[in-house]
């Protein structure tokens, strides 16, 4: 089941902005290490700016609603789902998606994990559980059955590659 | 770079197979051969491509190669997860003689002539039947483009093709002295007639250098950094999103829409109005949904406002009173129940239940003056070509399908309506327009798996041994509907599989279908089919006749297959592995179940608890399972795991419930998938077999829940009759 905690967790982080009559501005956004500039509404989610203004479609829409996890990416290392943060939550944080994961120690060894085990079927899900999955180990290098529970079952899979995604990570963790 | 190479070179000498080529995204390989290394393959790195790829030696519709080595497999089936990338191009490499890191593989276009699914008579991927339906084919494809490529060389040699030989993508000659590698040869190859492909020898299974390794799936790689292209991933210039409401009740139509306060949001560009809904085009779909909630639509409901599920269990129940299409009558069922020394009698029933596939529906269409194309991730690319004809008026030619990888479809994507909507939004919009559904669209305007309802009756003898069998199903007809040249004399063969030929010896049997449709909803094939129904009533109440013959369910089973060496085999294995025999604590239970389904043999074993509360946990998963010879067990393992969580995911939590002809689910907190702490240990063990290869996707789906709902029994000594399973019935009533 979805833990109460981490959608708790999830909306405190970046709370809804507050209604404003203001005309929109452009946001200013470090993805990846680059910077890029967006003329949106202030309450846009995050998850349509990656995807449809920048063309970055590695981070997935699966739910919309903090459901299913297909859309995270780190905020300032915390795994965000982008689905419901809207941009004008982000300030300068720095965020990380699905296509620099492999840039940093955890989401290299993850990667290499997931195919020395075939982790992935349809993969749809996939990126969402590697950013879940990096953010784990950037915190808990080496986690407890109990630590992945709790930090992955926010993410859905509905191919069902939970097993190996258990065992993937531990293997990283090995690494 | 390194996560992207699946075989990294084994040692450091000289003559390395393969390398990167720094940066350029290409990987190389050399040949072995004299000492010399040539490099004869240029193979994209992502090796799964969006576009169709000319090359010269193209001897049928699977294989291209061009003079730059690159050695391309055209897939006629898609991959959606299943794993059918990566073991069909091992039958075309088997016999082309390529290893799997050396080619890339690319969708099919849509070609009936080409690519169809000698099973299912069209280019389809369905009924776990991939591995069935190309696996001489395939192979055969690959032996011809060998031969051709052997007789090239030969003939530039000026030898004998029967002394040279073909391997890792070269020909070389008798003497090992010479060789040319397949891009070398393809001009040359290219030129020769090609042989009947019946004519081509194919190889012996004991020579089988690929086929039955757990070769690694060509398709990952790229599903592990974002690289990965889904239909819902598709960009083109000028490319604008649409986000859609469709009437919420089924058959409604748009009644009002509040134009102008959509259009006044940021970035949003046009209203589009069809009868049956909106949809809001922008620039992205932030704007797009934001546009949707401001045009406060209000619809006409229509007919069908007072769609019930009660209604329709209760026309159900009363329409399987009567007798329906007779799909197997064997002796005299009526009789025999009439003497049998003792009688039983249960009726079941499962729900409607949403696809719900991770990749939401979405396609992109860029309508023109005489043609289109359109962008979709489909398990029937012709079959969307033809509705898309009767849409738009166009030929077959001019609607160029551009098929994806599927983020899933488990039978959704057997289905052109999503194309069918965006095809009439775009003929709307100038230039290309991508339509995206929110989950919530995806899980209330899905076409469901039927609501079955299910009248079983036995006739037991003084031994407890079965004497009499009747099953009855009474639900809606996806065949009437999608394939109505074989819905004949009212009966829907799918319907009723794995219902009328269950595997055990039963001497007096009867097995009949009640069509009934329920009005409004839309029905369709979810995973597993006939067979996700019908396993889990026959092995349901087969356990209930063990129980009632006061006989062990493994042991009772085992006496009515005597005579089905295969289904013994797995059912054996399953409860040997499984530890059947030794004691569980209070409140577990194990259950079992067993099913030919799609060509293959498979029993499981579950265990589980069952809590004072109700709540069931599912502990493990032990299955046996002979799907004749596997072509890639890895794959296999897989789709034990993924397809059993997915039957688990309904059996546990699964329903669609319609009031007022709405949906009332809408997204995954009220319609519920298993998650990561929910899911038991699943294990996996095959028969070694030399039969021809069985299905396997839907397998495990269609066997997992009689085999929780008989443990759960097991463990409380309540039956569960109704999916999905209900806490509240099993709580301890102390
Ligand atoms: S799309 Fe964001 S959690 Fe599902
Ligand atoms: S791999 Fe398909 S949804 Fe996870």
């Amino acid at each position: 089941m979805l833990s109460p905690d981490f959608l708790a967790r999830v909306n405190s982080t970046f709370p809804p902005a507050p209604a404003t009559l203001e005309e929109a501005m452009a946001y200013n956004l470090k993805i990846n290490g680059t910077a890029h500039s967006v003329d949106v509404d202030d309450d846009t989610p995050l998850l349509w700016v990656i995807r449809d203004v920048l063309g970055m479609t590695g981070t997935k829409f699966g739910c919309g609603a903090a459901l299913c996890g297909a859309c995270t990416v780190h905020i300032d290392g915390v795994a965000t789902r982008s689905c419901i943060t809207t941009v004008d939550s982000i300030g300068d944080s720095a965020i990380t998606t699905i296509e620099a994961i492999g840039e940093t120690p955890q989401g290299a060894a993850l990667q290499k994990a997931w195919l020395d085990l075939e982790v992935v079927q349809c993969g749809y899900c996939q990126s969402g559980q590697l950013m879940s999955a990096a953010a784990l180990l950037a915190e808990t290098p080496k986690p407890t059955d109990e630590d992945i529970n709790s930090a992955m079952s926010g993410n859905v899979c509905r191919c069902g590659t939970y097993q190996r995604i258990r065992a993937a990570i531990k293997q990283a963790a090995e690494a | 770079m390194d996560t992207l190479n699946l075989n990294e070179p084994t040692s450091g000498s000289s003559t390395s197979r393969r390398t990167f080529l720094k940066g350029g995204g290409l990987l190389l390989g050399f040949a072995l051969l004299g000492g010399t290394t040539t490099s004869v393959f240029a193979a994209n790195a992502a090796q799964v491509t969006e576009d169709e790829v000319k090359a010269p030696f193209a001897p049928n519709g699977f294989i291209r190669i061009d003079p730059k080595g690159t050695v391309t497999l055209v897939m006629p089936m898609v991959e959606m997860g299943q794993g059918t990338y990566t073991s069909l191009a091992m039958l075309l490499a088997e016999e082309l003689e390529v290893d799997l890191d050396q080619v890339q593989v690319q969708h099919a276009p849509p070609n009936d002539a080409l690519y169809a699914n000698s099973i299912l008579h069209i280019q389809s991927t369905g009924l776990s039947s991939s591995v069935r339906a190309f696996w001489t084919p395939l192979r055969q494809a690959g032996a011809v483009g060998r031969t051709l490529l052997i007789a090239a060389a030969a003939k530039q040699w000026g030898v004998e093709p029967g002394t040279c030989k073909a391997a890792h993508g070269v020909v070389t000659d008798a003497s090992g002295s010479k060789h040319l590698s397949y891009g070398e040869l393809a001009d040359a190859a290219s030129k020769l007639p090609v042989p009947a492909a019946d004519s081509v020898k194919l190889k012996e299974p004991k020579d089988f250098t690929l086929i039955g390794t757990p070769a690694k799936r060509v398709d990952t790689p790229m599903k592990v950094d974002g690289r990965a292209i889904y239909g819902i991933d598709t960009k083109l210039p000028g490319m604008k999103v649409a986000a859609i409401s469709i009437s919420p009740v089924f058959g409604g139509k748009v009644k009002t829409v509040d134009e102008k306060a959509a259009l006044a949001v940021k970035g949003v560009h046009q209203v589009v109005k069809i009868d049956e809904a909106v949809a809001v085009v922008a620039d992205h779909l932030g704007a797009a949904k934001k546009g949707l909630e401001a045009a406060a639509i209000e619809w006409d409901d229509g007919p069908h406002a007072t769609v019930n599920t009660a209604d329709i269990i209760m026309e159900l129940e009363e329409k399987s009173k009567q007798p329906g299409a007779v799909a197997r009558n064997e002796g005299d069922a009526e009789k025999a129940l009439g003497s049998a020394a003792q009688r039983i009698d249960a009726i079941y029933q499962v729900p409607f239940l949403a696809h719900a596939t991770m990749e939401p529906m979405n396609c992109t269409v860029h309508m023109q003056k005489d043609s289109c194309d359109i962008w979709v991730g489909t398990q029937v690319p012709t079959l969307t070509q033809m509705f898309v004809a009767g849409v738009t008026g166009f030929p077959k030619e001019a609607i160029r399908i551009h098929n994806h990888l599927l983020g899933g479809g488990f039978g959704r994507r057997l289905e052109p309506d999503g194309t069918v909507l965006a095809v009439k939004i775009a003929k709307q919009v100038d230039g290309p327009v991508k339509v995206v559904w929110s989950r919530e669209e995806d899980i209330q305007h899905d076409m469901y798996r039927p609501y079955y309802y299910d009248r079983m009756s036995a006739g037991l003898d003084a031994d407890g041994k079965p004497v009499a069998w009747t099953h009855r199903i009474a639900g809606s007809s996806i065949f009437a509907r999608y394939v109505p040249q074989l819905f004949v004399n009212g009966l829907d063969p799918d319907a009723v599989e794995a219902a009328a030929e269950p595997p055990y010896a039963l001497p007096n049997i009867h097995v009949d279908y009640v069509q009934v449709e329920p009005p409004g909803v839309p029905t369709a094939f979810w995973r597993g089919v006939g067979p996700t129904h019908n396993v889990f009533v026959v092995e349901s109440f087969m356990d209930e006749l063990a129980h009632a013959a006061k006989q062990d369910p493994v042991a009772y089973r085992k006496a009515l297959l005597a005579n089905n060496p295969r289904a013994l085999g797995v059912l054996t294995l399953a409860a040997e592995k499984s530890g059947w025999d030794t004691p569980l604590p209070d409140g577990q239970g194990r259950g079992v179940s067993v099913a030919f389904i799609f060509g293959s043999y498979v029993a499981q074993v579950a265990e589980v608890t069952v809590g004072p509360d109700g709540a069931v946990k599912v502990n493990r998963i032990v299955c046996g399972l002979d799907c004749g010879l596997s072509v890639n067990p890895d794959t296999i393992e897989a789709q034990i795991q993924g397809g059993s969580i997915f039957g688990l995911t309904a059996v546990l939590h699964g329903a669609i419930t319609i009031k007022d002809g709405r949906v009332e689910q809408s997204n995954f907190d009220n319609y519920l998938p298993m998650r990561i702490d929910e899911v038991p240990v699943i294990e996996t063990h095959l028969v070694k077999s030399a039969e021809a290869p069985g299905g396997i996707g839907e397998v495990p789906t269609s066997i997992v829940s009689a085999a929780v709902t008989n443990a759960i029994f097991a463990a409380t000594g309540k039956r569960v009759r109704t999916l999905p399973v209900d806490p509240e019935m099993l709580k301890s009533s102390s």
